[in-house]
């Protein structure tokens, strides 16, 4: 009994964490969906990289390091490097893999540059390059809760009034620019609400995995249903369940970093998915050959006979 | 220090060369984000390798990344294969994972052996020279520059041995299989070469840069020239141009080299998107401005054409209400006439504009079409 007061009172740290975790997985569940239909799962990648540079300008030009600046800074630069992607990938004959590939580490290389600048001039409030790369899930406050919450919020506020123009830009973009949508700008509001995602998380999990949040839980969620309103949902739980095993589980043992399980958390969730969803699944799959060739069988044996 | 400065920029041209030759490859087979994930997927091959070693010079700590470099992309094709996955997103949750698993293990176990995460990510070329080859007492210059160098060497080999069944399998997979080619066998040679090299150029530059190295200048090429072996040429010389400008801006500014040589990968890469002739950002500006000033000359002459002979041509082909019969703003409409004045399609009596033979020619032409 006093082993579990003991607990509870440790447990109010690791819940602001896992409530963070868990509403991080929800966004980026959600809206990673869009990016993996869209055969765009590594554009989260290339975001989070790019936001390297956008950080230190923002540190270097107000001295502050105070979450919504450095995130703001963050947003602008991958939203510019994304930007740049696409008019990389429609203007020249570069395929939309070199383009991602070049913003993603030039971006990241010049971000690194402005880093040593930082370092050089001394100042002890500078911002913490490893934190960037892996996230610091610990460090997660209750006004970092708050921010997650409301951005996020608003980004999956956003996702569902442009439901109808979102989901036809997914599947059919010619269809969608041929009946008058906008498609231009709706690519650009769903990178856009990516962004939103990817800078939120990178506090958690950090530049070099947030991809995997992105991409991770649509991937599970695609086995297990066709509809895309199914899929988000299911995405979004899948992401919040892996946030929240992540961060108890790396809870449990010194020195397990929370970013790196909630990801493995994730890819495992992605692997039972694709073993075991019902219909599309590989065990399914071996079932339904074996049913197919013992029919075959019985029938060619009353042919025989 | 001048011996310092040498060293250095010989290891990063030797790099930025080893890395850009097969990065052609991968440009063109839209395979580039694979670098991307082996030099990340690397990790726990090198941590593994790491803890049985106890040293991060060690060859085995190549071979050992490198043989989970082609791990990486067997797992990536066994996922694409069971068709639920498509490729960017089995790229996507792949390298992650492993990712983790190597970061898990360092922070696990690494605590009390020397193993730095941001040398293994950023790499340090300042260091490179420092450690250095020493036989029979003799400095035979350093570690890194033989590594790479090793591998510069087995790129080259590699591509001139295989130039015409890599060309094939680039650019007509199914046409180099039917010809028995194995475009399979060539495809992962490749992808051995791409992770060895990775592997090899990460100790210098670190694991995000190697993308830079790979992808920058053989897309960057890729916008000059339209012949794969002008391309490869192109690609070593970029390669080598980027290494050196970037050494030089690190030291100017002291900042780190890696970072360096990575922004002015993407000023080059974009000093070429802007002025490459043809397939440039300016020229593609230019040329969209003088199709629109054609086609509106075009429909100028095709205007007056119509209107030539009949009762009404004087009121239509009045310059003062031109805007009028074509529905255009008034400025544009000047404009317009004074370019088809100056290309001699139509001349000006007073308020009358009259086709010139030309313009009647180009009018009749264009109709035509």
């Amino acid at each position: 009994m006093e082993n579990l007061s003991v607990l509870t009172h440790l447990d109010y740290t690791l819940m602001i964490v896992a409530i963070g975790a868990a509403l991080l997985g929800t966004v980026s569940g959600a809206l990673g969906t869009y990016a993996v239909l869209r055969r765009q799962s590594l554009l989260g990648d290339a975001i989070s990289h790019a936001a390297l540079p956008g950080i230190a300008i923002a540190f270097l030009l107000t001295g502050s390091k105070t979450p919504l600046i450095l995130v703001l800074g963050a947003a602008i630069a991958g939203w510019l490097g994304t930007l740049l992607i696409l008019s990389i990938v429609r203007l020249t004959r570069i395929k939309y893999d070199s383009a991602l590939a070049i913003v993603l580490s030039t971006f990241f290389g010049f971000g690194l540059v402005l880093h040593t600048l930082i370092q050089r001039t001394g100042n002890a409030n500078q911002a913490g390059l490893d934190t960037f790369l892996f996230g610091q899930a610990a460090t997660i406050l209750e006004r970092d809760v708050l921010t997650i919450g409301l951005l996020g919020g608003v980004a999956l506020i956003i996702m569902l009034v442009f439901w109808k123009e979102l989901k036809l830009l997914v599947f059919d973009e010619g269809f969608a620019a041929s009946i008058g949508f906008p498609t231009r700008a709706l690519d650009i509001l769903l990178t856009s609400l990516l962004v939103i995602a990817i800078v939120l998380g990178l506090q958690a999990v950090g530049a070099v995995l947030m991809s995997a949040m992105l991409v991770a839980p649509a991937v599970a969620a695609r086995q297990w249903t066709n509809r895309l309103r199914l899929m988000v949902f299911l995405a979004a739980c899948f992401g919040a369940f892996a946030g929240v095993i992540g961060t108890i589980i790396s809870s449990t043992a010194s020195r397990i970093p929370t970013g790196p399980t909630i990801v493995l958390c994730a890819t495992v969730v992605v692997g039972i998915s694709i073993a075991f969803a019902p219909n599309r699944g590989l065990v399914w799959e071996r079932i339904r050959h074996q049913r197919n060739r013992r029919s075959l069988k019985t029938a060619t044996d009353r042919l025989l006979k | 220090m001048l011996q310092g400065h040498f060293d250095i920029q010989l290891i990063a041209i030797v790099t930025a060369v080893a890395c850009a030759l097969p990065g052609v490859f991968l440009v063109l087979r839209r395979m580039t984000l694979m670098s991307d994930a082996i030099s990340h997927a690397i990790l726990p091959g090198i941590v593994l390798a790491f803890f049985l070693t106890e040293s991060l010079s060690s060859p085995l700590l190549i071979l050992a990344a490198a043989g989970t470099g082609v791990l990486t992309v067997l797992f990536v094709e066994l996922l694409q294969r069971t068709k639920l996955v498509k490729e960017d997103a089995a790229i996507g949750l792949t390298f992650p994972a492993l990712f983790s698993i190597g970061v898990i293990l360092i922070s696990r176990f690494a605590g009390n052996v020397h193993l730095d995460m941001d040398a293994v990510l950023l790499g340090e070329l300042a260091y490179a020279p420092l450690n250095r080859l020493k036989a029979f007492g003799y400095d035979l210059g350093p570690v890194s520059l033989y590594v790479m160098g090793t591998i510069l060497v087995i790129n080259v080999v590699f591509i001139l041995l295989f130039y015409k069944e890599l060309k094939l399998a680039t650019f007509d997979a199914s046409l180099a299989a039917a010809l028995g080619f194995a475009p399979t066998l060539i495809h992962y040679g490749l992808m051995a070469l791409v992770s060895v090299t990775t592997v090899g150029a990460f100790d210098a530059v670190g694991s995000i840069l190697v993308v830079a190295l790979i992808a920058g200048p053989p897309a960057t090429a890729y916008l000059m020239t339209d012949k794969l072996s002008r391309m490869l040429i192109l690609s070593a010389i970029i390669g080598s141009v980027n290494a050196v400008s970037g050494y030089w801006l690190a030291s100017i500014f002291d900042v780190s080299i890696a970072g360096a040589i990575a922004t002015t990968m993407l000023l080059i890469f974009g000093l070429v998107f802007l002025t490459v002739p043809n397939r440039g950002l300016i020229a593609i500006a230019r040329r969209r401005t003088r199709q629109k000033w054609e086609f509106a000359q075009t429909m100028l002459v095709i205007h007056l054409f119509n209107h030539e002979g009949l009762p009404e041509a004087e009121a239509e082909s009045a310059v003062a209400h031109l805007h009028e019969h074509l529905s255009w703003n008034p400025d544009f409409t000047t404009q317009v006439v004074k370019y088809a004045l100056n290309n001699r399609y139509v001349s000006r009596k007073e308020t009358q504009l009259t086709l010139t033979e030309h313009g009647r020619a180009i009018a009749q032409q264009a109709l035509v079409q």
